[in-house]
């Protein structure tokens, strides 16, 4: 009776994980540069890699200085050759603190959003 | 022309959903909450906990022996519309007393109904109001499960602390969540007649108090403090772990045990990923009254709106 029950479960897990694949919730799972770093040389560029592949038309970051202007070149978009890349170009940033502010769909439809600081020494 | 279409109806469910696409299980603005395994959570979501496995020593009561008691249990919660959800539980005992014969059996179903009233994505705070309905009757008497129902209105709020100053970033990935509820039982009184060896009839009545009951779990996101306060080079599995102690509390308000408090306190970790996390905490007793044995508890919670965007993920009514 009870291997019975637990070759149940065991079914019922394995039909769970064997749904898995449509996607997920996307989640920042690194970016250059680093989030909370301080870097030495004026980033060309901001790159987030998701846990998720996004949806292009839903999906967008900017970038601003601590005065709230953007920084960006407002040409944030997914790569391309990679949908889980979400990158920006920057105009020539001067020492100072930024934010990168993002939000994007994953190709499941969800939301997720988020915010990130770096410092550029001088 | 494939991903034209693809837009297009991604825009049209959108608009006509009137507001965002989804967002769904425990997310606050930036924040995310795991779903804790004793600490019922703050927000309403598609979500299934299976198995949660309890394991401990506990101590006799005033009509029951100290007893191995191992607990396996599930728990479907289905959101009706974004904001509002319906949880449907059980529990499978075995009981093993100290000098006694084992038993084992279900114990009672539990039902529960949740309301999320207020969210701010700013200021990563949650709160909810419900109520939960252990329906007497349900489980077997074997494992003592009550003959009669208990009603547990509550409320529930989880907050992150993503908006602390500066100075304090590395306090941000805290979270706090927490639940307050009153259980009512349906009938105060309990009363057992049975026969003593020398034909006498002995009449015992057990009170069932009103409780309390409050808890609160403190997480630490490590997910949250590499990519939104400082990227510390966490690799995997690390960076998607998060470590919580969970208080389990819970006071009688009337009865002989009034104002005596029992629980336990519930260290451990949980590692989330795409469409399940994982979790196991050490489940230590506040008190004597609690028992004096560490126990252990396991979770295995998949995040159904993740598994199953397009059906089983997604509320009967308004997205």
């Amino acid at each position: 009776m009870l291997r019975g029950r637990a070759a149940l479960l065991l079914l019922l897990v394995a039909l769970l994980v064997g749904a898995a694949g449509v996607g997920a919730h996307a989640f920042l799972d690194r970016a250059e540069p680093r989030v909370g770093s301080t870097v030495r040389t004026a980033p060309a560029d901001v790159k987030l890699w998701f846990t998720e592949r996004l949806e292009p038309a839903f999906s967008r970051v900017e970038v601003v200085n601590e005065a709230g202007q953007r920084v960006d070149r407002a040409d944030g978009a997914v790569d391309p050759l990679n949908p889980a890349l979400l990158r920006a170009s920057l105009v020539p940033l001067s020492p100072g603190l930024y934010t990168v502010i993002w939000r994007v769909v994953s190709v499941d439809t969800h939301v997720t959003e988020g915010d990130f600081v770096f410092r550029l020494a001088p | 022309m494939k991903t034209m279409l693809r837009v297009s109806l991604l825009a049209a469910v959108f608009v006509a959903a009137g507001t965002e696409p989804a967002w769904a299980h425990g997310l606050a603005g930036k924040r995310f909450f795991p779903a804790t395994l004793v600490v019922d959570d703050p927000f309403v979501a598609d979500e299934l906990s299976l198995p949660t496995v309890f394991h401990s020593k506990l101590p006799g009561t005033g009509d029951t022996l100290p007893r191995k008691e191992t607990d396996v249990s599930g728990e479907l919660a289905k959101r009706l519309t974004p904001d509002l959800g319906l949880s449907l539980g059980g529990t499978w005992k075995a009981i093993d007393p100290a000098g006694g014969k084992s038993v084992t059996g279900f114990d009672n179903l539990e039902l529960s109904l949740k309301y999320q009233f207020f969210k701010s994505e700013a200021h990563e705070t949650v709160l909810s109001v419900g109520v939960g309905w252990d329906v007497g009757g349900t489980g077997g008497k074997k494992v003592d499960a009550e003959s009669f129902d208990t009603v547990t209105p509550s409320v529930f709020f989880g907050k992150g602390f993503g908006d602390l100053p500066d100075g304090l970033e590395l306090l941000r990935p805290l979270a706090l969540t927490g639940a307050f509820g009153w259980a009512v039982p349906s009938r105060v009184r309990n009363q057992k007649i049975s026969s003593t060896a020398d034909g006498d009839v002995e009449v015992e009545r057990e009170f069932n108090p009103t409780l309390f009951t409050w808890g609160f779990s403190l997480q630490y996101g490590l997910q949250y403090l590499q990519s939104v306060v400082r990227d510390v080079g966490l690799p995997r599995p690390f960076n998607r772990m998060i470590p919580l102690v969970e208080v389990a509390l819970q006071t009688p308000v009337d009865g002989p045990r009034a104002r005596y408090t029992t629980g336990t306190v519930n260290p451990g970790i949980i590692w989330a990923g795409r469409y399940f996390q994982i979790g196991v905490e050490a489940v230590v007793p506040v008190n004597a009254d609690a028992g004096k044995n560490v126990g252990v508890r396991a979770q295995l919670h998949f995040y159904l709106d993740d598994l199953f965007p397009e059906t089983l993920g997604r509320p009967l009514f308004g997205n």
